[in-house]
């Protein structure tokens, strides 16, 4: 290439690149311009208006928060409401010597230490210009008092506002939950807008799990304000719409029957439809009062609750896990059935205790003397353990622990509540992953009898009796009957989960086997839970359950008069009733309460009673 | 043919301290009146908080350091720099996706411990460079491959900072590096026809690639009063701001909006509202005319540049700090969509500053580092 053409193509370079920063510089300068006329438009032309709104003290927009649904229970009974209640708001900004005000309002109305620690820490956390919550639930007497002193003290407001209310109190808390002030995590949370105007947020239970329906949809409104901030006209107002009303599957007086039947003792019951998986009670012992917690609960009340040794705040019924100890029978004996280990007529032979083979260990009946020559149906009738030991020995881990899975031992029921335990279903792999240990003969053999690793909620036990009832028919256990959409006359009902593949037996008359002893466990003379057969007027199959919360050494004798009462045993009864056609299967669980039959299983009659003796009661 | 002989020095006229510090009195001026400026709207946007004030000086001194530096290094030097500084832009860029920071719901910052660096930063000069490297190899202007590499070059980093995501910057990035393709000589039908598949793909997109979410936030950006109590409460407070100051403002220190703490991100993103409001359409005018001052000294400067590379790099460098006040300004007048840019100098805050003042120091290089040419 010679210079010449070189130095053209610089030129011509040099001359496209000129052109172009002349039309960029052009733009540029056309650009500059619309910037400026837009500014005119905003400063001179509508200069006005928008003085208006910056002098007089702009217009606001104000959210208006939607009011909380309504929670039932399956017959209409309010289980939460909201109640207008009066409060005492303070806009720091609009004050000119708070300190002042506030020693003035002292004198007026009553204001304790913690009101005005919390007014000083939510205001720290509150935007400019809004209201901080001074008191709350002013009294009638309060309320004239400020009216009358109203002008003495600008920027302070009586406010009008809905107050979640739980009529029963201490009833049902653990399914119902509570709401309470939205905390800086939730904050994170939520769709800021949304909740631009609420206060209060579902922190456990059902109010938690459906907080997005029972919350609703945020309004607004614009203000026009004075120079003080206050309202003095609404411009333009967008309605809020109200959260929906929640129906949930319990029965209000079964639950009361359940609660009471639990009275003094710490435990839990889970009562349910086995057919529809509608839980009808859900009850987890010792309870609280959710009301304390909806505006701020008092700290010295709180650390009382959070010392409690009974634990009122923990969710036994959801979170609790016990070893389900003898109430896991009836489904290892059917897994015995199934794999063909042993038929419903052969007898094992119990002289108290059992040997793995080789080994001198010996792993105990809780009958000493033995039960004899034992089958199915005595073995699950007297809960003998040895027959089991000796079945589970021919069955192994394997089979067992892949036989109980569908019935949803080991992970969560899906229960529409939050932070379900999953409880432990032991089995080879788990105890690789979760131990890195192998697997023992020895281990079968205890967890044959729900001892061991074994660990299960109420409500996975409640579940796995119902899919008993049902005969292998799976229908998880919920809480949401249905809900109904604001200005709505219907209720939406919620179908039951009919999505779980049932279990199918190879030989379903294996069901009747166990069900068969699960009844002559009560009705039977050397039955488990025979103490309860008096004056029954239905059918029922049941297992009691006793899981040892302390081990003895080889030859100790459990004692409970020597034992602390911490120590002594789980009593654990689960039942469904009428057998023919199960309409509740329940599961009880008393802490400490030593034999499942003998403190258990009264328990669970009560609930049984209360529910299918009520209609013959109520036409009596 | 190029000679430095003494004799040819009269050609070209040079001040004392464009010769020996290598800066532009004529850019520099105005930059500092900029800088004076914005503390004295800062002081007010802080409520005559002098701490703040006194650390935006530690930055501005800094970011002039930076600038100082800048313009000791010839152009040729930054020409030789230009593929490996964008090779490593790039490197940190794909560290940050995986080895980020957070802060403020996006991953933009790698954490040394001492300090926080932000590729994203590096990537407004350091494409340009690129772009201006690439096609000042080849005479211009570009032919369809050159503008399809170019393309990619600006597509990959893009691409990146919009995952971090970072809409500012990336469009920022994305503008530097097609200012350099404009002006390389990029026709006018290719700019027309991209122009075109970009608005016929549009309602394409809108009826077909999106869920009805994504439209709903399509639709609040760009029309933010939609939500007024969420993006659209900063456009209300700041167009109230901007016009109850009228044609000479509520005076300094005076202005409502932003002492009653009305106006959100006044120390930042919304300052050019304080200003509005403070000194009115006035004051307005008079900043927006010594911002075109210096866009156009840069373009000056960039006309007078001797080889392509340093004439696209000028150029870019000045049409992208018009981006900066345009989307900003118009962001704050309501003229646009909310972008989280800074007001260049105004605004409160250092990184994008320093990134500011290195171009401007590369600028004064360029125009300093001229050499004679002989006939």
């Amino acid at each position: 290439m010679s210079t010449h053409t070189s130095l053209q193509d610089r030129n011509r370079e040099t001359r496209i690149f000129f052109g172009r920063a002349v039309v960029a510089g052009l733009v540029v300068i056309a650009l500059m311009l619309t910037l400026v006329g837009r500014m005119a438009h905003l400063q001179i032309v509508n200069h006005q208006h928008y003085s208006t709104l910056s002098q007089q003290n702009r217009v606001r927009v104000v959210p208006v928060p939607p009011t909380r649904g309504l929670i039932y229970d399956r017959n209409g009974v309010v289980l939460a409401e909201n109640r207008p209640s009066f409060r005492l708001v303070i806009t720091p900004e609009q004050v000119q010597d708070l300190n002042a005000t506030l020693t003035a309002l002292g004198e007026i109305i009553e204001l304790d230490e913690s009101d005005l620690t919390r007014f000083h820490q939510l205001r720290t956390r509150q935007r400019r210009f809004e209201e901080v919550p001074l008191k709350v639930r002013l009294s009638e007497e309060e309320i004239a008092a400020l009216a009358i002193n109203r002008h003495r003290f600008p920027g302070v407001e009586v406010r009008a506002q809905l107050t979640r209310h739980y009529p029963l109190g201490e009833e049902a808390v653990h399914a119902i939950g509570y709401v309470g002030r939205i905390n800086a995590q939730e904050l994170q949370r939520i769709d800021r807008s949304n909740y631009a105007g609420t206060t209060h947020i579902g922190k456990t239970g059902i109010e938690r799990y459906y907080e997005d329906r029972l919350h609703g949809k945020v309004g607004l409104e614009r203000v026009e304000t004075n120079a003080s901030g206050r309202a003095i006209r609404v411009l333009e107002r967008t309605p809020p719409i109200p959260g929906e009303d929640i129906y949930l599957t319990l029965d209000i007086e079964l639950q009361r029957a359940a609660e009471a039947a639990l009275e003094g003792e710490t435990g839990a019951i889970v009562a349910m439809e086995p057919s529809t998986g509608e839980v009808l009670a859900f009850v987890s012992n010792p309870t609280f009062d959710p009301n304390l917690f909806v505006n701020g609960i008092d700290i010295d009340v709180f650390r009382e609750l959070q010392s409690d040794r009974r634990r009122p705040l923990f969710n036994r019924a959801l979170r609790g896990q016990y070893p389900p100890g003898s109430t896991t029978k009836p489904i290892v004996a059917l897994a015995a059935l199934e794999n063909g280990t042993i038929g419903a007529e052969e007898r094992v032979f119990c002289r108290g205790f059992y040997t793995l083979p080789g080994q001198d260990h010996r792993y105990r009946c809780w009958n000493r003397s033995g039960h004899g020559a034992t089958n199915l149906t005595d073995a699950l009738v007297e809960s003998c353990d040895v027959w089991f030991y000796e079945v589970a020995f021919d069955l192994g881990i394997d089979a067992m622990s892949s036989f109980m899975e569908p019935f949803n031992f080991g992970r969560p029921t899906g229960i529409d509540l939050i932070g379900e335990s999953r409880g432990i279903l032991p089995s080879r792999e788990w105890k690789r992953q979760a131990r890195g240990e192998g697997w023992f003969h020895g281990e079968t053999i205890i967890n044959s009898i729900g001892q061991g690793f074994n660990l299960a909620t109420p409500t996975q036990l409640a579940y796995s009796t119902a899919i008993i009832a049902n005969r292998g028919y799976r229908v998880p256990p919920r809480l949401l009957l249905g809900s109904r959409a604001p200005g709505e006359a219907k209720i939406q009902p919620v179908d039951p989960d009919y999505s779980q593949p049932p279990i199918v037996l190879q030989n379903p008359a294996h069901w009747d086997d166990i069900i068969k002893g699960m009844e002559l466990s009560i009705t039977g003379a050397r039955g488990t839970a025979r103490r309860i057969s008096r004056n029954l007027s239905y059918t029922v199959a049941g297992k009691t359950g006793t899981s040892q919360v302390f081990s003895l050494a080889q030859d100790q004798e459990y004692d409970a008069e020597a034992l602390a009462r911490e120590l002594h045993n789980h009593a654990l009864f689960v039942a469904f009733a009428p057998i023919e056609n199960p309409r509740i299967a329940v599961a009880v669980i008393v802490e400490h309460g030593g034999g499942g039959g003998s403190v258990a299983a009264p328990v669970a009659r009560q609930v049984l009673d209360a529910y299918l003796l009520r209609d013959e009661n109520d036409a009596e | 043919m190029l000679s430095r002989g003494p004799s040819n020095t009269t050609f070209l006229k040079q001040t004392w301290i464009q010769r020996n510090l290598h800066l532009d009195e004529t850019l520099l001026g105005p930059l500092l009146i900029l800088a004076l400026a914005g503390l004295a709207v800062l002081y007010s946007a802080f409520d005559q908080n002098i701490d703040a004030i006194n650390r935006q000086i530690i930055r501005l001194g800094i970011a002039f350091g930076v600038m100082l530096v800048l313009a000791q290094i010839p152009p040729t030097t930054l020409r030789r720099w230009a593929p490996w500084l964008f090779a490593v832009s790039v490197a940190t860029l794909v560290a940050v996706l995986f080895i980020g920071v957070e802060g403020k719901g996006a991953k933009r910052w790698l954490d040394f411990g001492v300090f926080r660096f932000q590729p994203s930063e590096v990537m407004k000069i350091a494409l340009p460079m690129m772009v201006a490297w690439y096609l000042s190899r080849y005479p211009l202007p570009p032919n369809w491959k050159q503008i399809a590499i170019s393309l990619f070059i600006v597509l990959v980093p893009t691409a990146l900072i919009i995952r971090q995501p970072d809409l500012g910057t990336s469009l920022l990035v994305a503008a530097s590096g097609l200012f350099v393709l404009y002006l390389a000589g990029l026709r006018l039908r290719y700019m027309i026809g991209a122009a075109i598949a970009i608005v016929g793909s549009a309602p394409l997109l809108w009826y077909f690639g999106m869920h009805d979410y994504q439209r709903q936030r399509v639709l609040t950006f760009l029309n933010p009063e939609r939500d007024p109590l969420g993006a659209g409460y900063h456009i209300i407070q700041s167009k109230i701001a901007l016009g109850s100051g009228g044609t000479y403002g509520k005076g300094w220190l005076n202005g409502t909006q932003s002492h009653l703490e009305f106006l959100p991100e006044r120390h930042t993103d919304f300052v050019f509202a304080v200003l509005g409001e403070e000194f009115g359409l006035f004051g307005v005018i008079l900043l927006l005319l010594l911002y075109a001052f210096i866009i156009g000294r840069g373009l000056f400067i960039a006309v007078n540049a001797q080889d392509s590379f340093s004439r696209l790099l000028a150029g870019s460098l000045s049409l992208t700090f018009f981006v900066y006040i345009f989307v900003n300004a118009g962001m704050v007048s309501g003229l646009l969509p909310v972008v989280g840019l800074p007001l260049p100098l105004i605004s409160y805050g250092g990184t994008s500053m320093v990134t500011l003042m290195a171009a401007f120091g590369i600028l004064m290089s360029i125009h300093t580092h001229r050499r004679m040419w002989s006939s």
